[in-house]
């Protein structure tokens, strides 16, 4: 039934998607593993390490796709869901350390030695069993999203002003994470992590896993994410989007749906958060910032809003562009091409690169009825 | 005993002030220029309370010189360096052309340092100008040496400059606080002269006072602290206050921009901080160029500045509404996501052209130093913002209510298509709202390059701020975001003495996002239907 569900829900270009993602989950890290370091075919550590990186982003990209391309709600703040689901992960990965870090106590880690707590704060309870931990990574965003949901969606607090809040939200995050007295590792971060599950975080293999393990949870998430839309719950999110007071005097509880809607976006770009630590080897309080928001959301508008393809497309090529760019002679010029992206994307191709090639095809084609899901250019 | 020769030592700047042979006062200054040439730390301490004694008029000048290492001595001569380079004999005061051969500084040890200080008390005490008196009382007041007793009490029959009395009395009150044989009902009138002081030092003299005092002291000194403790509470509130209404001028003039431009067109201008930005760096470029070329003109720089700024922030402003907003009519999410790269290019050229670390923006004259109201310390500067906060809001009230371009800019914010139905142009009204309300943030930038640092990153440090007050204050209403940007720069600086900076700024973000939950729109929101479009 949720194999009909989900596959029911499908159109060549997810298919498409996920017959991409499945094969880059296999083959890459069996290229890693299994091929000789000289050969053409390999890829690096690094370089697979630098996509499992992209994938990340691409989940979080799909979340916040959810979200804003089928829901309406512009958040600014789903970073602060990424980088809570991110310390989770930290939290843990700090307590497997034990006594091997720099003053080796087997409780309490570095940075807490080093600040002179003499013990562990109650919060720190609890992250040195993977499945709390794995928990946690669910439940705080998913929390954290449903309070505020609740509160900001009963008061049909929306448009421009709920934006502003979610980044009042994520920046008075960015601020307390980065006191060193909130027990998080203060400014420094949580990192130098030593193990995952029992294998060493920095061994080939388990890079490897962990590349497959965020294929497979990007997989998880877009056909998720693709059953919501297309089912009839899903009609109603979009509903929401293009007409909301409409939808209300229609009889539908809004405000429900989108809670659910942000919520579920919530975990699944603290999941996204989760498999970004350990692959980068840090999380540090300046995720929170807001201006990394701001640029999930330009991943999403590039990629095509509304199309879940489009968004975790516009992430992987945008981040992409932003290594090219950042290492070597145009490093300068990197922001003046980022806000130069935004301006262009907004102006001219307010569908994303997706929407826009869609939109080409469809032109070439006889005039027909449009695809499910398919959004039409409102607020 | 130290106290008993400086007592003597005193009291013989008396006896000498009321008269002695000038003959034995020659004599005897001789005799403590000799010692200075005996290049021995006793010998010095001595020279140092025979020219006390024999009342020199060169004494002050010369002790002075030896606490300062410019007191030279060799071959019988003394020789005193002045501050500015030049050599004056000691004897005679006269100036000498060169500097004479073979002399080196008499040295000092703590000893002699101790007798100078001693020295120098007591010669304040007697000392013809009446504020110089006041300063050599304040020193013994924290001193608080007894052997002074006498010498003040002298000097207190004799005062006739009030502040100086005052001044003299209060040292007396200290001496007699820790003086444990001093009669009981002096010691309760010292406790009230310390009252009558009331600052932090009275305080801790009031503290000195030794274990074994009357319970009626004790009583006396109890109340006494109450009530100073009591009034410097009051004054600290008052001075965060003061700080309190500073920052909320500074966040009225970053925001009230930006509540006009989205009262008006319904988009956050992301780019808002690099307007105050571009307006800092104007005020820089403006510096430079009287720098370089009309160094006279510094003082007027600001005046120069101020409507440079306006020009150049309105002139971007106006510019990135014909260019880019224009054609996101009805679209404000992605008018807020194309003004963040507007920012982020800004951001970059600004830091390309200049480079990213901080540039130099001075003070005219009139903007530095502070000044002392009761107990609270203003800075010339702080006040002067305020001042140009209120006269810019007031411009702006004026601009809005009395102004032809006021009135169709308030007839858009109420409901755009029946102002564009009754013939006002809209579009051209956007640009003149986006020009003004850029142009503002601009004057905000000459502001802020006072109290802040000019850096490409100024804007970002003030865009979250401006947003929540505009989100705060809701759009209808000027006087909303007054209200609004003064009610969060109090509430910051009261919370800080108790939370902290960083926790006071998170508990004001929390309540403004609760607050938005109870009045979606601000304090003071449009109402109506056309606003819900």
């Amino acid at each position: 039934m949720i194999t009909r569900f989900l596959i029911s829900n499908m159109d060549r270009r997810g298919l498409a998607f996920l017959a991409l993602i499945a094969a880059i989950g296999v083959l890459v890290p069996l290229s890693n593993l299994l091929m000789p370091a000289g050969s053409p075919v390999h890829v690096s550590t690094a370089t697979m390490s630098l996509w499992g990186k992209y994938l990340c982003y691409a989940l979080l990209a799909i979340s916040l796709d959810l979200v804003w391309g089928y829901c309406g709600i512009l958040s600014l703040g789903h970073g602060a869901f990424f980088a809570l689901g991110g310390y989770a992960m930290g939290m843990y990965l700090m307590r497997q350390i034990g006594s091997r870090g720099v003053y080796g106590n087997p409780i309490l880690p570095d940075f807490m030695v080093f600040l002179n707590w003499q013990e562990l704060p109650w919060y720190w309870y609890g992250f040195s069993s993977f499945p709390f931990a794995m928990l946690m990574v669910l439940l705080v965003p998913g929390l954290l999203a449903f309070v505020f949901g609740w509160f900001a969606f009963r008061s049909r607090v929306t448009g421009v002003y709920l934006s502003i809040i979610t980044q009042a939200l994520t920046y008075a995050l960015l601020l307390a994470f980065f006191r060193n007295d909130m027990g998080f590792g203060g400014n420094n971060g949580l990192t130098d992590f030593k193990d995952i599950v029992g294998f060493n975080v920095q061994a080939q293999t388990t890079r490897a896993a962990l590349f497959a393990m965020t294929c497979v949870m990007l997989i998880a998430g877009f056909l998720i994410a693709r059953g919501i839309v297309g089912s009839k719950l899903g009609k109603v999110v979009i509903a929401i989007r293009d007409a909301e007071s409409r939808t209300r005097f229609l009889g539908y509880r809004v405000d429900h749906f989108k809670l659910f809607v942000f919520t579920v976006s919530a975990c699944m770009a603290g999941v996204a958060g989760a498999l970004y630590v350990p692959q980068v080897g840090i999380i540090n309080p300046s995720e929170f910032a807001p201006a990394n928001s701001i640029e999930t959301v330009i991943w999403v508008a590039v990629g095509g809003r509304g199309t879940l393809v489009g968004a975790a497309l516009g992430a992987v090529v945008v981040n992409w562009a932003k290594t090219m760019f950042t290492s070597g002679w145009m490093a300068p010029y990197w922001l003046f091409a980022l806000g130069a992206v935004f301006v262009f994307v907004t102006l001219f191709m307010p569908k994303g690169v997706l929407g826009t090639v869609q939109g080409w095809w469809e032109k070439r084609r006889k005039p027909q009825p449009e695809p499910n899901g398919e959004p039409a250019p409102a607020e | 005993m130290p106290s008993v020769i400086r007592l003597l030592r005193l009291l013989a700047v008396i006896a000498t002030v009321l008269g002695a042979p000038a003959v034995a006062r020659a004599q005897n200054a001789e005799d403590a220029f000799a010692r200075f040439n005996a290049d021995s730390f006793s010998d010095t301490a001595r020279a140092i309370d025979i020219l006390i004694q024999s009342a020199h008029p060169n004494a002050a000048v010369i002790i002075e010189a030896l606490a300062d290492g410019r007191l030279l001595a060799g071959g019988g001569a003394v020789v005193v360096k002045t501050k500015a380079g030049s050599f004056v004999d000691a004897r005679s005061g006269q100036a000498l052309a060169a500097e004479p051969a073979g002399l080196s500084a008499v040295r000092l040890n703590n000893n002699v340092r101790r007798v100078i200080q001693g020295a120098l008390g007591g010669l304040g005490l007697l000392n013809p100008d009446p504020a110089r008196r006041a300063a050599a009382a304040e020193a013994v007041f924290r001193a608080r040496d007894l052997s002074v007793l006498p010498v003040l009490e002298a000097a207190i029959a004799k005062e006739t400059d009030a502040r100086a009395r005052t001044a003299l009395r209060q040292a007396q009150a200290a001496i007699l606080i820790v003086k444990t044989d001093a009669p009981p009902f002096d010691r309760i009138a010292a406790v009230d002269v310390l009252r009558e002081r009331g600052d932090q030092d009275a305080l801790a003299t009031l503290r000195a006072l030794p274990g074994d005092a009357s319970p009626a002291l004790k009583e006396a000194q109890a109340r006494a602290i109450t009530d100073i403790e009591g009034k410097l509470a009051l004054w600290r509130a008052g001075q965060n206050l003061w700080y309190g209404l500073s920052l909320g001028s500074v966040l009225l003039l970053a925001a009230i921009g930006l509540a006009i431009t989205f009262g008006v067109m319904g988009v956050i201008n992301m780019a808002h901080g690099e307007m105050v930005m571009l307006g800092a760096y104007t005020t820089f470029l403006v510096q430079e160029v009287i720098r370089a070329r009309f160094p006279g003109l510094f003082d007027y720089s600001l005046a120069i500045a101020i409507p440079s700024a306006f020009l150049v922030a309105g002139a971007v402003g106006i510019a990135i509404e014909r260019g880019v907003i224009r054609f996101l009519y009805g679209r404000p999410l992605e008018t807020l996501l194309a003004t963040w790269g507007i920012s982020l290019i800004l951001q970059q050229a600004v830091r390309t052209a200049f480079g990213p670390t901080n540039r130099e923006v001075g003070a005219p004259s009139f903007m530095s130093g502070a000044f002392e109201l009761g107990g609270l310390a203003i800075t010339w500067n702080r006040l002067w913002i305020i001042v140009f906060a209120a006269l810019v809001f007031l411009a702006l009230l004026a601009i809005l209510k009395l102004t032809p371009m006021g009135l169709q800019m308030r007839a858009v914010t109420q409901n755009r298509r029946m102002a564009s139905a009754m013939g006002i142009r809209t579009g051209r009204i956007d640009a003149l709202t986006f020009g003004l309300g850029s142009g503002v943030a601009g004057l905000a930038g000459v502001a802020l390059s006072q109290i802040d640092n000019v850096s490409p990153n100024l804007g970002q440090s003030y865009i979250i701020d401006s947003f929540m007050v505009v989100v705060f204050g809701g759009v209808g209403n000027l006087w909303g975001t007054l209200i609004s940007a003064m009610t969060l720069g109090v509430a910051n600086k009261l919370l800080e003495p108790y939370a902290g900076a960083v926790l006071g700024k998170i508990a004001l973000l929390v309540f403004i996002i609760l607050f938005i939950q109870k009045r979606p729109r601000g304090l003071f929101a449009l109402k109506g239907r056309a606003v819900e479009a």
